[in-house]
């Protein structure tokens, strides 16, 4: 029984090891996209990717429902969300000035334009993960592109009327307290 | 440019530069994965202890109080001396 037990922990442990080998990569530049960070220098996304992959770890044996690539990405998507709004969150609050990719971006772009466009997910999907209604989403994703896709310098300022992550936090004055 | 080859754009400028995996990270996730099964099943075994526990109590309660046998009746006196 033991020994049974023993084998089945280093299948695991294997099987594990060859998953995080092949989606460690594309989770933590997903990771570093959301939060904005310098690829070289990138703590807090790889905090982010530690915690879902640990979550993953220990829902390793559940029975085969979902893929574990999907479940890691919803972790980590879910607690950037939360996290967000927290800590760096508030309408109105003025953004730190991060050297990453999408720096240019409002937390909430960034999830809906890794989801939509970096990870490629459908619409509908990407809406119900992130509890918004599609058209938003649609809406945000477009934002987004335009953003990313102007030259740096141009544009300046852009209007900050919408609540950062609105679908995930329950009051606007949440992200203040700190 | 259109819809499409803007989101084709935007697409190949979130693909540069991606980032190193750190060689640790791999040992760290595995640590702290094994502490939350560890906590969990720390947490099912106190679960499954207080069940026990709670079930001991009843069937010791139950064997002593006899909740079921019918109390002696207190309205009536006890017919003597007839």
């Amino acid at each position: 029984m033991r020994e049974r037990q023993a084998s089945r922990g280093a299948r695991r442990v294997r099987e594990f090891e060859v998953f995080v080998a092949g989606a460690a990569g594309r989770l933590l530049h997903a990771a570093t996209l959301l939060t904005a960070e310098a690829p070289d220098d990138n703590p807090r996304a790889r905090r982010l990717l530690t915690l879902a992959l640990a979550h993953t770890y220990a829902c390793w044996d559940r029975p085969r429902g979902e893929d574990p690539y999907d479940r890691a990405r919803r972790h980590l998507v879910t607690r950037f969300a939360r996290e967000a709004w927290h800590r760096h969150g508030g309408p109105g609050r003025a953004r730190r000035q991060s050297p990453g990719t999408t720096a240019a971006l409002t937390p909430q772009e960034r999830l809906v334009v890794v989801l939509r466009l970096y990870d490629g997910m459908a619409e509908e999907q990407a809406a119900a993960l992130l509890g918004l209604p599609a058209d938003r989403v649609r809406v945000l994703c477009d934002r987004a592109v335009v953003a990313l896709t102007r030259p740096p310098g141009t544009g300046g300022t852009r209007p900050r009327g919408d609540a950062v992550v609105s679908a995930v936090s329950p009051r606007p004055d949440e992200g203040r307290r700190r | 440019m259109n819809r499409t080859e803007r989101e084709a754009a935007a697409r190949r400028i979130l693909e540069q530069r991606p980032p190193r995996v750190p060689t640790e990270l791999y040992d760290d996730v595995v640590h702290r994965g094994e502490r939350v099964l560890r906590r969990r099943t720390a947490v099912r075994r106190a679960l499954w202890l207080v069940l026990l526990a709670v079930t001991v109590a009843l069937a010791v309660w139950v064997l002593t109080v006899r909740p079921w046998v019918e109390p002696p009746s207190q309205t009536t006196p006890p017919v003597s001396g007839w």
